[in-house]
């Protein structure tokens, strides 16, 4: 590395912290709100005598409540149910290829190229039909499906770094297929599986198209709940801020602490 | 040493369809089902409302798709949301690549504030960009304008578009960065020294060195977002639900509106293949992007 002078190493400095804070700002911003009080938080200002007044009337709506409870209901159901439907799959692809495994990872993914929108209507119908529509399990199901070549696709990268060797020595000492997963895979794997299953659980908290048209009060996750601030008489800067601070803090966590291995799974190992 | 004929799994060939099976079979259904009952519905006159409109409409909803001014607006809005996106994730995603790629104190965490936007889910994204950012009366954008003496934008109001362009680019431009900073890193230093050693500017090096190395990573980018900015819905249903007239709508929200506000399967249906028509447009140089570089 070639040593830089002092005042170019302060401007790079000053610009990645300033490029960080431009980014980072309205979420900032959401927080500093969240910790005013109402009429305080109408008048733009960066000084806050900090109260927690509006987490405690955002919390004390039971609503908010129950609408945490489908997010998370709704996105854990949809990712392990993705999880288990993907793993079985991802090992075959990874292990036992075929002549038409190539083929059968690029359908996978091209059916994410199917537009929700075009889709919506036909959905909509079936839903409507079958009793569906605001229902938790309605969700799950378009959510395990939306997510489940994603998921394929990073168990499948993921598990091609694992030597055949060592799951063929477990196959000698006479491993079925199930105990093989179960025992060898998954241990050596769990970092990648762990990092998979968090990018669908972020997928699914941060979904709206879907839950958006086919929920309405029953089975509504947060980001429905969050959307009904659009409206008029929801408009309290403070109580917005602290639920919109609630709902996003978790996922938030989660998507810093995988960022790494989000980068290969999107990316489907295209890029390293 | 005769020919080989033993594969790598010994004995008896592994079966692998039950394994595999459940993932091809649901997505499969997933895929068709609804395919189909677009194309099919949007051949046929459908109105939830009145049940007396039936029957084949041959291209009747496709015609007046096609005649019905919202529609081209749609689709113009449409392109200029996501072609404008698109050149300002990339351009910006790269040029702050390399800045993070340059060592500083406090990088890491300047990075994780960064791309902290990404994992904002796009409800909550519109709703502060609308309320706390943009609001001419109580945002942050009014009160700096009215600081200078200026007079406060009335963002929604006077540049709808732009306004909508802006919040998805700041959703957006994290997922660039992340994904570009990392193909940076990978790029061989001692080819950078090289080209140091040889007279190279920072521009050349960037032109000549970089750019090229990134060209992979960039069409990953285009793609991947292309994919989603094509139906990008909530933040325009959050902010300005398509108005004011016609100013926001997208084709997604056209769909939406035709659908399940006026209740018109029909046509919102002709809209769904067009949509279709064009993600797959774009699919068709993704998958070719992505099978170049797959290993099986």
């Amino acid at each position: 590395m070639a040593k830089r002078s002092p005042l170019k190493r302060v401007g790079i400095a000053l610009l990645g912290w300033g490029a960080a804070f431009v980014l980072f700002f309205p979420l900032l911003w959401m927080l500093l709100t969240s910790l005013k009080s109402e009429p305080e938080a109408v008048t733009p200002s960066l000084i806050v005598a900090p109260t927690l007044q509006s987490y405690g009337d955002v919390l004390a709506r039971a609503d908010y409540l129950a609408f945490a409870l489908n997010s998370v209901l709704i996105s854990v159901g949809g990712t392990v149910l993705a999880l288990a439907l993907a793993i079985p799959a991802a090992y075959v692809m990874a292990f036992h290829p075929t002549k038409r495994t190539r083929s059968t990872l690029l359908w996978m993914l091209s059916t994410k190229m199917l537009p929700s929108v075009g889709v919506l209507v036909p959905i909509y119908l079936l839903f409507r039909t079958l009793g569906l529509l605001d229902s938790r399990i309605g969700l799950i199901i378009v959510y395990t499906l939306m997510n489940l070549p994603i998921v394929v696709w990073m168990l499948f990268t993921f598990f091609k770094e694992v030597p055949n060797d060592i799951l063929e020595a477990g196959r000698m000492d006479g491993a079925r297929t199930g105990a093989e997963v179960w025992h060898l895979l998954l241990p050596l794997t769990l970092p990648g599986v762990a990092s998979t299953g968090l990018l669908s659980l972020i997928l699914c908290w941060n979904e709206a198209f879907w839950s958006l048209n086919l929920t309405s009060s029953a089975a509504a996750p947060l980001t429905a709940f969050i959307a009904s601030f659009s409206s008029p008489q929801g408009l309290f800067f403070a109580k917005l801020s602290a639920a919109s601070t609630v709902a996003v803090a978790p996922i938030l966590v989660f998507g810093w602490l995988s960022q790494r291995q989000l980068v290969r799974g999107l990316t489907f190992g295209a890029v390293k | 040493m005769s020919t080989p004929t033993t594969a790598p799994t010994k004995g008896r060939r592994f079966n692998g369809l039950p394994l595999i099976g459940p993932s091809v079979t649901v997505l499969l259904i997933w895929m068709i089902v609804p395919l189909v009952m677009t194309v099919w519905f949007s051949f046929q006159r459908y109105n939830l409302l009145d049940p007396t409109v039936t029957g084949f409409a041959g291209f009747d909803n496709y015609e007046f798709l096609v005649t019905d001014p919202d529609f081209w607006a749609s689709l113009t809005n449409t392109l200029l949301l996501v072609g404008s996106v698109l050149v300002i994730t990339v351009v910006g995603g790269t040029l702050l690549a390399v800045l993070f790629d340059q060592p500083f104190p406090g990088r890491d965490v300047a990075r994780l504030f960064a791309i902290a936007p990404f994992f904002v889910m796009p409800t909550v994204a519109a709703l502060i960009w609308k309320n706390l950012m943009m609001h001419p009366i109580y945002g942050v954008f009014g009160a700096v304008a009215r600081a200078l003496g200026l007079p406060a934008i009335d963002w929604f109001a006077d540049y709808p578009l732009l306004s909508v362009i802006l919040i998805v680019s700041w959703e957006w431009l994290p997922f660039a960065l992340l994904i570009l900073l990392t193909a940076v890193q990978s790029l061989d230093r001692e080819q950078l020294e090289a080209a140091r050693m040889d007279g190279a500017g920072a521009l050349a090096q960037f032109v000549y060195i970089v750019l090229p190395h990134l060209s992979r990573a960039i069409s990953v980018v285009v793609m991947i977002e292309t994919i989603f900015l094509l139906t990008v819905f909530a933040e325009i249903y959050v902010t300005t639900a398509g108005g004011p007239g016609n100013a926001t709508t997208n084709l997604a929200f056209l769909i939406y509106a035709r659908a399940l506000l006026q209740y018109d399967v029909g046509g919102a249906s002709a809209g769904g293949v067009v949509a279709i028509i064009l993600a797959n447009i774009v699919a068709f140089f993704l998958v070719r992007t992505i099978a170049r570089r797959l290993e099986v």
